[in-house]
């Protein structure tokens, strides 16, 4: 190596420590200045013993626990539910020919509605208006109610997250599939869906983040969760520190889905970047 | 013309897009074992006129005869008529996630019902046929422009068609990679392949070519050998247009 080369290695290097020593010391700074905002307010030693009592926290938490297990069974289903039926609906809405006319409408008007209404209104119809017509047959527990109206909402929004992945695949791969002869269902299994959903599996997985925390709604119907258990803990204690060991183990949930779907944009961006 | 029957007979094609007419009565023969060259100006419709006949478009009027048999008849089963043709695209149009065998071996296992094991070892075979053994398990995109195209030819090969359909292929080529993709064609031509080709290539056009037909405004201006067509062109337009490639 000239001189030059070691030179500017040596230049760089230090570039680079100077930058880590700075970006420390900032947040360092900055987090001391949050610090001191926050406990120096006049309220701060009532909100401490209210929000973040330690004990308390801690006693609660196998109640939270086994109420997040019920909310991880809930996920795991629906969400196998939401991939299967939100495909049906993507595939129905995509599908040609007047033949398909009444079905291909009904799916589009299932989705305009179930992306309009609000997942808590969803809940409240399904969970209270579902059993009150008295079928014989219907479910009745909160748990499985509460799981159908996420399944109804959430499958619209994959839905649509599924027809644009499917829109996205370029006109010319049909007509290259065409013209080898397939027919259209195998257009669409062979060419079409493998290529629709490596490109939406981001937009997927960020809906399913999305999916983790609103499974802790369910709650209103009177599952015991771990939302539910929070309330019940806080009831009992007569302290909120319950609701924020909750949220503490949803956001803990939440952040490797997150990562994955960071995971996952990235390696379809380097993909697409390569083609 | 050849003394056998045409393999595909083209009569008065007529083709419009939102009323714009984009082939104007068109009528081609092209006969067993015939390379025929389309050259034409961009927007003259030697592309549409390729996917015309491969039932890529809806044709307004006129009849496409294969063997005789008419496949533009609405009524007739589109896909099992295209399975007799093979076609190739200016860009390439490859299955991104697919591997080049799977690529080439798509169309003989779910079409033609080959089993995997048959449809692989023709895959292989094509691959080599067009000298990328070495790149079967490669994804497109790990290819150059020049691999890419090879592979596509030979998926179009894969099931031996009656007729092959090539649409500017060499168009969206680095010029050092236009060379091997045309050898390759040369290669086809000489082994007693039915062709017809869209390109800008007048030299390529002029040694392999049995006739040319030269496309202005949606119609067959002229056409011949390739010889009288691009050295003696009768008409005025045919001579403006090979002006600007020959600077003659």
């Amino acid at each position: 190596m000239t001189t030059e080369a070691i030179d500017r290695v040596a230049y760089r290097q230090s570039r680079a420590r100077r930058s880590t020593l700075i970006a420390l010391l900032s947040t360092m700074v900055f987090a001391a200045v949050l610090l001191f905002a926050v406990t120096s307010s006049p309220g701060w030693p009532r909100v401490r013993d209210s929000f973040f009592d330690l004990r308390i926290g801690w006693d609660s938490l196998p109640a939270l626990l086994e109420g997040l297990w019920l909310n991880i069974r809930v996920l795991v289903v629906c969400q196998v539910l939401i991939l299967i039926f939100g495909l049906c609906l993507a595939a129905v809405r995509t599908l040609r020919g007047p033949v398909w006319f009444p079905l291909r409408a009904l799916a589009t008007g299932y989705v305009d509605l179930f992306r309009g209404l609000p997942l808590l209104i969803c809940l409240y119809l399904v969970g209270f208006g579902l059993p009150g017509l008295r079928l014989s047959g219907l479910p009745t527990s909160p748990v499985l109610l509460g799981g159908l109206a996420l399944v109804l909402i959430y499958s619209a929004y994959v839905a649509e997250v599924l027809r644009a992945g499917i829109e996205s695949v370029h006109p010319s791969q049909l007509a290259a599939a065409k013209s080898l002869g397939l027919n259209y269902r195998r257009t669409m299994r062979l060419v079409v869906l493998p290529q629709a959903t490596r490109r939406v599996t981001p937009a997927l997985l960020n809906d399913f983040v999305a999916l983790q925390k609103d499974c802790g709604l369910i709650s209103v119907l009177g599952a015991v969760d771990a939302v539910r258990a929070a309330q019940i803990q806080a009831a009992t204690t007569y302290n909120f520190t319950p609701y924020v060991m909750a949220g503490l183990l949803f956001v803990a949930l939440a952040v490797p889905s997150a990562r994955l779907a960071d995971w996952a944009s990235k390696r379809v961006g380097i993909r697409q970047g390569a083609l | 013309m050849t003394a056998t029957a045409p393999v595909l007979s083209v009569r008065k094609l007529v083709k419009a897009y939102y009323g714009r007419s984009v082939l104007d009565g068109v009528d081609l023969d092209v006969g067993e074992h015939e390379v025929v060259v389309l050259i034409g100006a961009s927007g003259s419709g030697k592309s549409t006129l390729l996917r015309c006949v491969d039932l890529l478009e809806d044709i307004d009027d006129g009849q496409i005869l294969l063997d005789g048999r008419d496949i533009s008849d609405p009524r007739i089963d589109a896909d099992a008529a295209r399975r007799a043709m093979g076609m190739v695209f200016q860009s390439f149009n490859l299955f991104p996630h697919m591997t080049a065998l799977a690529n080439v071996a798509l169309a003989p296992r779910v079409v033609h019902g080959s089993t995997r094991h048959d449809a692989q070892e023709r895959g292989h075979e094509l691959l080599a046929r067009v000298g990328l053994s070495d790149k079967a398990d490669a994804y497109p995109d790990k290819l150059s422009g020049g691999q890419q195209q090879r592979v596509a030819i030979a998926r179009a090969l894969a099931y031996e068609p009656r007729l092959l359909l090539l649409d500017e292929i060499t168009s969206a080529l680095d010029p050092e990679l236009v060379g091997e993709v045309l050898t390759l064609v040369g290669e086809l031509a000489a082994s007693g392949r039915t062709i017809v080709m869209a390109t800008h290539e007048m030299a390529f056009a002029r040694d392999v070519a049995a006739t040319v037909c030269f496309l202005d405004g949606g119609r067959i201006v002229e056409s011949g050998s390739a010889k009288q067509v691009l050295t003696d062109p009768q008409h005025d337009r045919t001579r403006q247009f090979l002006r600007r490639f020959t600077g003659r």
